[in-house]
């Protein structure tokens, strides 16, 4: 078979046939996965709320989504019937954002948590996934953002940076900070407000 | 050898040869040996020696067995090297690591790109960048001067330049109080890599340099002023950042101004050249302390400035002798 | 040149990573272990292959100076496709790679392929171009990826062969992939002869 000519018919035929073509493929793999990835992220998620919350059985009765001033995503508030889960974001992790979901208990303490998204260095800031869980060295397992002061203990604050990585650990707790505010409408710690500079002068 | 080119006679020989030079140089670091010695004792020796002895050995290995050259180990260079990388790591570092940085600076620094006179970037550094990257819990922890006989189990402190990162980062000027005194600064009794606590000491180091001709004043002057001139801006501006005094006596700023950016092989040739380049590694060691996630920019701004080097040379070249200006032409 | 000749062409002499440097971008940032560089190195062949097959199936319906935007199109519908089959069935490759995937569309391994070879050839031998490509590629990101995993983490393939604490973090790192490739290339320009 001879090779079409470039004439403007040709041309505009060919690419239309194949643009239509193409773009039927890809509806059709839509479809076809659609229903997949939706029960994926369903089940990641659910997975982490139980874990979060420590408990197995846990079920979301309401799922809040909360605007920051701008009117951007700020946080979700995944209510169960034992505890609240929120997952919150901050945008100025060593490798940009760094998304975590937090289990609260109904009087503010933390009772787990999970990173969902993060791309932070592996073998440094990585390591948040386990520096601050129970029994580690990090652990802020068990500390209530109302009375505890959720920041690295070079800023003055309770919890021990990961080693090498105190972008990475100030940004996990200005997540879980802003978690924190999101379940209980207070403010709980300085990162947010800046005034860790008072918290230095207390403790010398 | 039949195309050699050979402009007019006469010829002086000004009687330099890299022995001289290297050699030159290594004597000019032995105040700061001497004291670092003093103040870091055991671990001092341990790590000077390894760092010496591993780098001459990685550059006879690979000139011998790899490249199948004569080898160049006594011509000085590889034993600067190891002095200089030595000089730029904490005093309690494991001799692995130490050997690590060696292979990295001589294999991979110098060896790669063909040996002396035609590596892009400063071995030493490139080496001490490499282990400050890789192992950046071991890098980053400085023992307290004063053990004398304490290596691995030495206890560690805050250096002053951790203290002004994080006087920065907190937003609160009286963190500073803690800096040492700039006595204890200019003397070297405090923190930091070996060789880059005794402010004194380099700069004894450095004008025996430039007295016997080693190197000209261009480099180390223009780092050192424009770092003083910037941190003096940024510290009438805003109290939080460090007094300029404090921020040219800490760190590897007096070790890099004196004995690192003024590496033949990586520095432009011209004074003028040489002017821009030390200007520019001035800026960027600011830049980097102060805003940047490492508490040390020295080494990053000179292995920067160092890929600029061959720019620098291109548009700053030496007048040819004879050459008349244009203007003077019309 | 035969068939077999074609597929053996890619994994060796003209190997993509090692010889024609084609397709750095996924070369270089998804290589951090060996799995990961494996992975990339198979969706990438998958692609190529596909590609390669349809190009020289339709390129005579082609007409020459729309044939870029035409191949464009058809990569980035496979890749689309590709990309959605991952993140339904294969979840734990998407969390690592899945910033990459997309990007297998720029990659001038296939369009060059695509260009130099299926455009001219028949399917059969465009598919074996493409299991060879394919399989240079992954055989390099394989490599590539092993020896950072090796000397940054004391791992290959996750499998441990000395202490965590003895690697050098840089090669995990951006610049480790720089100066391990420059490396690898080094050793096979000499074993090439």
């Amino acid at each position: 078979m001879k090779k079409l000519t470039s004439t403007w018919y040709n041309m505009a035929l060919v690419l239309t046939v194949i643009s239509i073509i193409a773009a039927g493929a890809l509806a059709y793999v839509n479809a076809l996965t659609q229903g997949p990835i939706a029960e994926i992220n369903q089940k990641n998620l659910q997975a982490g709320i139980k874990k979060v919350l420590c408990a197995p059985e846990a079920k979301v009765t309401a799922t809040d989504s909360l605007l920051d001033a701008k009117g951007q995503l700020a946080a979700i508030r995944y209510t169960t019937d034992s505890g609240v889960a929120v997952q919150a974001t901050d945008h100025n992790a060593f490798g940009g954002d760094l998304t975590v979901l937090v289990g609260f208990a109904d009087d503010g303490s933390i009772k787990g948590y999970t990173i969902l998204q993060s791309a932070e260095t592996p073998g440094l800031g990585a390591k948040a996934a386990e520096w601050f869980q129970q029994g580690q060295k990090g652990s802020i397992i068990g500390m209530n953002p109302s009375k505890n002061n959720m920041t690295v203990s070079k800023d003055g604050g309770d919890v021990d940076a990961i080693t090498a990585s105190t972008i990475t650990s100030r940004a996990f707790l200005r997540a879980v900070c802003q978690a924190y505010q999101q379940f209980s409408g207070q403010t709980c710690c300085d990162a947010l407000t800046g005034a860790s500079a008072q918290h230095t002068h207390n403790k010398q | 050898m039949s195309k050699l080119i050979i402009s007019l006679s006469p010829h002086v020989h000004g009687g330099d040869t890299i022995q001289k030079n290297m050699y030159g140089v290594c004597l000019a670091l032995v105040p700061a040996l001497i004291a670092s010695l003093l103040f870091f004792g055991l671990g001092s020796a341990i790590v000077m020696a390894t760092s010496v002895v591993a780098c001459v050995a990685f550059e006879w290995v690979i000139t011998r067995f790899l490249l199948h050259r004569q080898s160049t180990i006594l011509d000085g260079s590889a034993i600067l090297t190891g002095l200089l990388l030595g000089f730029n790591l904490p005093s309690n570092l494991p001799v692995w690591i130490i050997i690590l940085g060696a292979l990295f600076a001589i294999g991979v620094g110098k060896m790669t790109f063909g040996g002396l006179g035609q590596n892009p970037f400063n071995p030493a550094l490139v080496g001490r960048v490499f282990l400050l990257i890789s192992f950046p819990v071991q890098m980053t922890t400085w023992p307290q001067p004063g053990q004398l006989t304490a290596y691995a189990d030495a206890t560690t402190g805050a250096t002053p330049l951790s203290i002004m990162q994080h006087a920065i980062s907190a937003g609160d000027a009286s963190i500073l109080k803690e800096l040492p005194s700039g006595l204890d600064m200019l003397v070297g009794q405090t923190g930091g890599c070996i060789g880059e606590v005794s402010a004194i000491c380099l700069l004894l180091g450095c004008a025996f340099m430039i007295w016997r001709k080693i190197i000209t004043w261009h480099i180390p002057v223009s780092i050192i002023l424009t770092v003083a001139l910037l941190s003096g801006l940024l510290h009438i501006a805003n109290p939080i950042y460090a007094d300029p005094l404090s921020v040219i006596m800490s760190g590897g700023l007096m070790l890099g101004a004196c004995f690192m950016a003024t590496d033949y092989v990586t520095s432009p040739m011209t004074a003028r050249g040489q002017l821009i380049y030390g200007i520019c590694i001035g800026a960027l060691t600011v830049a980097i302390r102060c805003w940047g996630a490492y508490p040390e920019g020295m080494s990053f701004a000179i292995l920067i400035m160092n890929a600029f080097t061959p720019l620098i040379n291109t548009y700053c070249k030496p007048k040819r002798f004879g050459e008349i200006r244009k203007e003077a032409n019309k | 040149m035969n068939n077999f000749k074609v597929l053996l062409n890619g994994i060796i002499k003209e190997n993509p990573t090692f010889v024609l440097l084609l397709g750095m971008c996924p070369t270089l940032g998804t290589t951090s272990s060996a799995i990961n560089g494996m992975s990339m190195g198979l969706a990438t062949m998958a692609v190529l292959i596909c590609s390669n097959l349809i190009i020289s199936l339709i390129k005579n319906l082609i007409p020459d100076m729309v044939r870029i935007p035409s191949f464009i199109v058809v990569i980035a519908s496979l890749v689309t496709i590709l990309q959605m089959f991952i993140k339904a069935y294969a979840p734990d490759v998407d969390a690592k790679l899945g910033l990459f995937i997309p990007l297998i569309v720029v990659n001038c391994i296939i369009l060059g392929r695509a260009e130099a070879f299926a455009a001219k050839r028949g399917p059969l031998a465009s598919i074996c171009d493409g299991i060879g490509m394919g399989l240079g590629f992954t055989l390099g990101l394989t490599l590539l990826g092993a020896s950072r995993e090796l000397l940054g983490t004391g791992q290959v393939f996750s499998l441990p062969v000395f202490p965590e604490q003895y690697g050098a973090l840089v090669f995990v790192l951006a610049p480790g992939a720089f100066i391990a490739l420059g490396y690898l290339i080094a050793l096979v320009n000499k074993v090439r002869g």
